[in-house]
């Protein structure tokens, strides 16, 4: 197979010098994780020359050969099927959907192959495959480039389904996604890919199926996964001003579900709100209430509620801004929390 | 035999036409057909290809019996397909890689795997009986031509890796409806990748016949849109489809490309021992293939040419019916298989999740009923 350039293997990874946003972490992670271990390939549609229509894998082609980055026919079954044949065959492939729902054609080679292949065949078969999706809303997108599909997958045993919510952890995931056993859904909130982090990238990090609570507080916890961790840290800060102390959880996995550290959280505020834009009904919000009510139903101090897109079909764009939830949302389901200041 | 370079004559420069009437390397009665395109395999090889096809037939028999005995689900036969089944998988090499359907347990047990293994999917104690690496055996996929997808990422790998494997995938002609097919053929042709896309046209999707599937000339011509070499062949002649897959393989393996042989044959039986043929074909249409029988075919042509007699064809039957009697013996009991294995593999390391659900469901095990505390 086409070589690494001579001394790129094991490169160390040096502390970024200035904000590094989402987009340029991911191509760091892709980058370094093809300099790292040569049976990586990357492949899609448009990944190639084009470096991918976000540049997620900009000049990856260029730099690692058409051997191990490289442009495929527009069918992402065939994507996805392929990438399961490698996989077989001892690569380590990391695929890109274009957008969410374009990723729906691939859906019966996930669900019915990629997800079950370990467990037909009692382990012998092991598909380290990480299916990359640029998720969500909040960009303009026009028809069937706005959807948050993860419901969908997460609804199916055999894949892990990971979120990143900032720049630095988009970079710790994918390195981790890649290294997992496990096929992977990486979903990328694209309207996030612009975002900026002063950070040094690292493969050093919470392990990847484990949430973490990115500000702490007392009165309640906001439960944000992708695109809505920032909108829920706005929110918590928009909050304090009005003297509300609001933890933030960003559960980074959506499967598996990271039951302790929500539990812990929600057992010490007694308050939950779960976000997401996905439509609510059967939406991921209702798994992570149904379970925050099983496991601290004595704790709870009000019903867990949820900020969702409405359930209808994702919303044109000039009528997105109505649809995704806002800190405005978010605090007012707080104070539907039945607020009790002498609590 | 001497593997031959694809034909020019099977594959003209502009893939546009193909020969209307199969290729064949013996006639029905035995006899060696004209054709020039393909080279008939010597007498080494059709006898291989002979007892191979006995015994399979024999153990699809018990296989179909063992249905009825409440020992398999269900079982889809492969009877009357055995040239297909069995003459591809001579062709392969060890090195080669099959990504069988359903419907071709003979194939995969003419490979090499255990029949209980290959049967465990339809006895119904795992999905796949079998380990996929030990004869390079993909499990047997239900969902149609989604494995073909496979067959070309696994080859294209090869490729990538500087491996000489070739993946030969099993359609049926039903299957060459889905778009997973095309989308493979579509790869394969893009990657040039060393894949053979192996149709057997049995005539039938269940009941849905070939006149509804498609309104193409063949199912071969599907892959001329792909720039896919395609080749139509008689699926009931074990010498030509030995002959095809064999030169199909040589040329995949040599940097030459996929290739699609759609064989033309026939399913003998229902599409399962569920299903009732009788409600969308008549009688007549079966013995008429059943006079085209691909052992028959063999066993007239390899006693003409001294290379079968009684006491051979005696040897070989006393074979498949020790295989089937210990099929049947080592399927006379109920397995039992681990509810704890429902946990086991659906990760590399199961969920804190299910963990608990597994200990849920060992501490309901047996348990009476809880009563009111």
């Amino acid at each position: 197979m086409t070589s690494t350039p001579a001394g790129t293997a094991n490169r160390p990874q040096a502390p970024a010098a200035a904000p590094v946003t989402m987009a340029a972490a991911l191509n760091r992670a892709l980058a370094d994780a093809l300099a790292a271990d040569d049976r990586v390939v990357v492949f899609g549609e448009d990944v190639g020359t084009l470096g991918g229509v976000f540049r997620i894998t900009d000049g990856l082609a260029a730099r690692f050969g058409e051997d191990r980055v490289f442009d495929t026919p527009l069918a992402e079954a065939g994507i996805v099927g392929t990438a399961i044949g490698m996989a077989m065959n001892g690569l380590r492939p990391l695929v890109e959907m274009q957008f969410d729902a374009f990723a729906y054609p691939a859906f019966e080679q996930i669900t019915s192959h990629l997800a079950k292949m370990r467990n037909r065949t009692r382990g012998r078969i092991e598909l380290p495959v990480v299916v990359r999706i640029p998720y969500g809303g909040g960009i303009g997108g026009v028809e069937h480039h706005s959807d948050s599909s993860e419901a969908y997958f997460t609804h199916t045993a055999g894949l892990r389904v990971v979120t990143p919510g900032t720049p630095a952890d988009a970079y710790t995931l994918l390195r981790q996604a890649i290294d997992c056993p496990d096929p992977v859904i990486f979903l990328e909130p694209k309207r996030r890919y612009w975002s900026r982090e002063e950070s040094a990238l690292s493969t050093d990090g919470p392990p990847a199926d484990t949430a973490v609570v990115r500000r702490p507080g007392r009165d309640v916890t906001l439960i944000s996964y992708g695109g809505t961790v920032a909108t829920a840290l706005e929110a918590a800060a928009t909050g304090a001003d009005a003297g509300w102390d609001i933890e933030v959880i960003d559960l980074r996995s959506l499967s598996p579900f990271d039951d302790a550290t929500v539990t812990a959280s929600v057992r010490r505020t007694g308050r939950a709100v779960v976000i997401h834009e996905a439509s609510g009904f059967c939406g991921y919000g209702a798994e992570a209430a149904a379970r925050i009510s099983e496991q601290c139903f004595h704790y709870l101090e009000a019903p867990v509620l949820r900020v969702t897109g409405f359930d209808i079909p994702y919303p044109p764009p000039l009528l997105e801004e109505h649809h995704l939830p806002t800190t405005e949302r978010i605090l007012r389901a707080v104070q539907r929390l039945q607020w009790n200041d002498n609590a | 035999m001497t593997v031959t370079a694809p034909q020019p004559a099977a594959w003209p420069a502009d893939r546009g036409l193909l020969p209307s009437e199969p290729l064949a390397l013996l006639a029905a009665d035995g006899e060696p057909t004209s054709c020039r395109e393909l080279e008939l395999p010597g007498l080494d090889v059709l006898t291989a290809l002979h007892r191979s096809m006995v015994i399979g037939r024999r153990l699809d028999a018990q296989a179909t019996a063992l249905t009825r005995q409440g020992r398999l689900a269900v079982y889809p036969s492969s009877r009357g397909q055995e040239a297909c089944q069995v003459g591809a998988v001579h062709a392969m090499r060890e090195q080669d890689w099959l990504f069988p359907t359903y419907r071709d347990t003979v194939a995969v047990v003419t490979r090499g795997v255990d029949p209980v293994e290959a049967l465990t999917l339809l006895r119904g104690d795992w999905h796949c009986g079998y380990d996929p690496y030990r004869h390079r055996v993909a499990p047997q996929c239900t969902p149609l031509a989604t494995g073909s997808l496979h067959a070309v990422g696994l080859a294209r790998a090869a490729a990538i890796k500087g491996e000489d494997t070739v993946a030969v995938t099993f359609l049926g002609d039903g299957a060459t409806s889905e778009g997973d097919a095309h989308e493979a053929l579509n790869f394969a042709g893009v990657w040039n990748a060393p894949v053979v896309f192996f149709v057997q046209n049995n005539g039938y999707a269940i009941s849905v016949p070939l006149a509804k599937q498609t309104a193409a000339p063949s199912l071969a011509h599907k892959g001329i849109g792909y720039g896919v070499a395609s080749m139509l062949i008689d699926g009931n002649d074990p010498a030509v489809v030995y002959a095809a897959a064999r030169t199909a393989i040589s040329a995949a393996a040599s940097g030459a490309g996929p290739t699609l042989i759609e064989a033309l044959t026939y399913r003998i039986e229902a599409h399962t021992n569920a299903d009732d043929a009788a409600r969308y074909r008549g009688e007549d249409e079966v013995r008429a293939w059943l006079a085209r029988d691909p052992i028959t075919r063999l066993d007239r042509y390899l006693r003409a040419a001294g290379a079968l007699d009684d006491r051979r064809s005696a040897e070989i039957s006393a074979a498949a019916e020790r295989a089937a009697a210990g099929l049947r013996d080592r399927m006379a009991t109920r397995p039992e298989p681990d509810p704890a294995e429902l946990f086991r593999h659906v990760y590399a390391r199961p969920t804190a999740a299910l963990a608990a659900q597994h200990a849920q469901l060992e501490a309901g095990l047996g348990a009476r009923h809880p009563e009111r505390p």
